[in-house]
């Protein structure tokens, strides 16, 4: 036998590279809490939202949509708009999680977020593990993000009504978006995506079914890969 | 909306968003992407979270647009220069609601 890492010590080590990340969960969590009660629903709603959605840019986007009364097939449209950036990431990570059982799959798929993602591909590709049980690194990572976010929704949903409005607490939902969108505008080509996708949707804003977000963001994709190819074919793609 | 009906867009939503998750990590095994797929992904995550932040900062607050009197345009702007030369959550999140609550206070 070649001398692998033991599995609770890569758990360990996943548990390790998340913890730095935890603080800022909380307040994130207990928004979505409260924008859940903003938008009338009741706090058990509020808490199946994170159980079952469990995509925190979602839940408060749904939350808001809702609360606009907007139709039910635009509420579901626009959530998996802001959540196909999943698929990326699932594709991404298949190589190391891939070559698994199913019964691992599934939970580990429910688990992926931006953050157990961007940990978790950064230490295969970097780190010295070759094989190995890596998806326990992954499931350190990924766990206590969702323990953590569970956790932040039942304070949001339990402190939520005590909250002054004068506080305009839905304000932590960019906020947090801004931190997030900061890593992923990498170079030219994703600058343009975000200056297109943010731009588009804020002049669409007045756009029929609440549909603006939606226009916005597949204009930004779009942008991005003309930009990306204008500049591969000058020759000064970076 | 009656309760009903959230509930079931709730599920919709949360299998949904499974079934996006599980994508790449069940269909694909070890394989991956064609490379013109993995490139128009790239851009997603940019494109999207900037469709949700920027109007949520300049037409989100009680008064909304592009005027002197929007707060949480103010307010968004410092947290953006916060959020992009500190990448905390916490830092971002302290800045950006203690700049809205003190130019409310102020204005």
């Amino acid at each position: 036998m070649a001398a692998q890492p033991a599995k609770q010590q890569v758990f360990r080590q996943g548990l390790r590279a998340v913890a730095p990340m935890l603080p800022g969960v909380i307040p994130f969590g207990m928004t979505a809490g409260i924008a859940a009660l903003e938008a009338g629903l009741d706090p058990l709603t509020g808490f199946g939202m994170s159980l079952i959605i469990f995509a925190g840019a979602a839940q408060l986007v749904v939350a808001q949509l809702i609360a606009d009364g907007a139709l039910p097939v635009i509420v579901v449209l626009t959530a998996l708009i802001i959540n196909l950036r999943m698929v990326m990431y699932s594709a991404s990570i298949a190589p190391y999680l891939g070559h698994l059982p199913v019964h691992w799959k599934m939970p580990l798929a429910y688990l992926l977020t931006d953050q157990a993602y961007a940990l978790s591909i950064t230490h295969f590709q970097h780190g010295q593990m070759a094989g190995g049980p890596r998806h326990w690194f992954y499931l350190g990572a990924a766990l206590p993000l969702w323990v953590i976010w569970l956790l932040a929704t039942v304070l949001g949903v339990w402190l939520g009504s005590a909250v002054p409005p004068s506080w305009q607490v839905g304000f932590a939902l960019p906020l947090v978006f801004l931190v997030l969108l900061v890593p992923v505008i990498r170079d030219r080509p994703s600058t343009v995506a975000a200056i297109a996708g943010g731009g588009i949707a804020l002049a669409a804003h007045d756009a029929p079914y609440h549909l603006g977000l939606t226009i916005g963001a597949v204009t930004g994709v779009v942008s991005g890969v003309s930009a990306e190819l204008l500049l591969h074919r000058r020759g000064s793609a970076e | 909306m009656s309760t009903g009906v959230v509930w079931a867009l709730i599920c919709i939503i949360g299998l949904g968003t499974f079934l996006l998750r599980l994508s790449g990590i069940q269909l694909l095994g070890g394989r991956t992407l064609p490379d013109a797929v993995m490139r128009t992904l790239r851009y997603v995550p940019a494109a999207v979270i900037a469709a949700i932040v920027v109007p949520a900062i300049v037409n989100g607050g009680p008064e909304p647009g592009f005027t002197l009197e929007n707060t949480r345009l103010l307010a968004g702007v410092i947290a953006a220069g916060v959020a992009w030369s500190t990448r905390s959550v916490l830092a971002t999140l302290g800045t950006g609601m203690g700049s809205l609550w003190l130019l409310e206070w102020l204005l």
